[in-house]
């Protein structure tokens, strides 16, 4: 892990004619609302999660995750194999809490 | 050379409570760095929390906190902030199913009526008028209408976003290793590389802390539990209130998205196994079915709903269950705000403008001292 200053310039939010492209289905989520998201000082896969919902939605971003990994990448100036990926989470599918809870008799 | 490391306050720890002070503390004007040592802002219970914004079952220690919060700034918060952070003072209800919970309930009642607090016990008729969707087999609840609850990850994330704008600088992957004092005060903070210094120093690095806090001496009584969430599918909206029960089955609310967000714990907590890695711990096997179970024997309605996402987070549990807050006598220049207890989201707006004013103004406007660090002490 590296130590990263987040106050270093990376310049401004420079609107895209494809800022409307929406890049998470499952939470209609724009490659604008990202771009801007690492503006406002979110750089890492997890922070554009939790601020945005990018990939918190019924696929959990098995879509989305890639393209949302390029744009921040794109806009931060690095290499997309230099961000880690966000946690994967269980149940991994999406589980009645009636299943989920039964795994005692 | 001038030490380009060198800020009015240095605070250890990027999580909701270093965020809200550094916010703050910046607003006044003092220079600020914050120091993370995970990638992530917020990364400890910050964002592995249920969002609770609650005064009802609190410790009377720590309820001016709350109470302060809720009345003076939660109001205004995503409007200050510039970001929504899905407020709702919508209230709380805590449930109950026969006498033993209920005795538990009036406990707690009672208690939080001596400080004030607007709460009281409710029957099943009126149980069903606030929340229609609960189980017939609840016939008491504690009820206080100006408790409620937000969204933990954004509205951490919104502290950070408006300090960074207002100048503060945030550090991540920069783990603090130990602090140092220069003639009898606190000063100097290293981490693996590099050397701050700040006139103060805020410690506020969850249970991390304590190895900290330890290079100077202070040692903060408290252990870790590994405590779970889960979320739900988004669903129609069926009510506003913050939820918990008397015997703590669970703990949650439904998002302004739609999903149920619920936190709870197996009874294991203590020696629970972290499958994931250190930074982002993952879950036991056993707690989201038990945390599962519980919301069903209270909400049948959800036994349907999808879970899509489990997740977990360490709580840095006081050996007497509330913070450790403020100043430390041993060590001048140094503030320490740890120990939480789990009860630190709510309070954290809160938390951070008090010590915002413990350190410019040398006092905060509300009474904290039941949670200084002095208030240890051995049994004889």
């Amino acid at each position: 892990m590296s130590v990263i200053d987040r106050s270093v310039d990376i310049g401004g939010f420079v609107p895209q004619p494809d800022d409307d492209m929406l890049i998470c289905r499952c939470e209609e989520i724009t490659k604008g609302e990202i771009r801007k998201a690492v503006h406002a000082g979110m750089w890492t896969m997890t922070e554009i999660r939790r601020y945005l919902r990018t990939g918190m939605g019924l696929c959990q971003g098995q879509t989305c995750s890639r393209l949302v990994k390029g744009i921040v990448a794109r806009e931060l100036g690095v290499s997309p194999a230099e961000l880690e990926p966000a946690t994967a989470r269980s149940p991994m599918r999406p589980t009645e809490m009636k299943v989920l809870g039964k795994e005692v008799s | 050379m001038e030490n380009k490391n060198k800020a009015d306050v240095v605070v250890v720890g990027g999580g909701i409570i270093g965020c809200a002070t550094a916010y703050y503390l910046s607003k006044r004007g003092k220079s600020v760095i914050v120091l993370e040592a995970s990638e992530n802002i917020g990364n400890g219970g910050s964002s592995r929390n249920g969002g609770g914004v609650r005064q009802s079952g609190r410790d009377p220690r720590e309820l001016p906190l709350a109470m302060y919060g809720i009345k003076e700034l939660w109001p205004e918060l995503s409007k200050e902030l510039g970001v929504d952070c899905e407020y709702h003072k919508d209230g709380n209800l805590r449930l109950g199913k026969n006498e033993k919970h209920k005795e538990i309930l009036q406990g707690l009642t009672d208690r939080a009526v001596a400080c004030g607090l607007d709460v009281r016990m409710i029957d099943a008729d009126e149980i069903k008028e606030i929340n229609p969707y609960l189980s017939d087999e609840v016939t008491c609840a504690s009820w206080c209408p100006t408790d409620g609850h937000a969204n933990p990850m954004v509205t951490t994330l919104a502290f950070y976003k408006k300090a960074r704008e207002q100048g503060v600088r945030f550090i991540t992957g920069e783990k603090v290793t130990r602090l140092r004092k220069i003639k009898g005060k606190l000063r100097e903070v290293y981490t693996e590389e590099n050397l701050y210094e700040g006139d103060y120093v805020v410690v506020a690095a969850g249970y991390e802390s304590r190895e900290i806090l330890e290079t100077v001496g202070v040692d903060v009584p408290m252990h870790q539990e590994l405590c779970e969430c889960l979320v739900t599918e988004a669903e129609p909206h069926m009510f506003d209130q913050m939820l918990g029960t008397a015997e703590a089955d669970f703990y949650g609310h439904q998002s302004d998205h739609g999903s149920f967000v619920f936190g709870g714990m197996s009874g294991l907590e203590l020696n629970n196994k972290n499958t994931g890695p250190k930074n982002s711990p993952s879950n036991a096997s056993i707690t989201s079915p038990c945390i599962c179970r519980g919301i069903m024997k209270y909400f049948p309605a959800l036994a349907n709903a999808k879970i899509v996402r489990t997740w977990a987070g360490y709580l840095d549990i006081c050996q007497d269950g509330v913070p450790v807050l403020g100043f430390v006598n041993e060590v001048p220049g140094l503030v320490v705000a740890c120990a939480f207890s789990g009860h630190g989201f709510g309070i954290a707006p809160a938390v951070g403008e008090q010590l915002a004013r413990l350190i410019i103004d040398g006092a905060t406007t509300v009474d904290i001292s039941g949670l200084r660090y002095g208030r240890f002490k051995a049994k004889i």
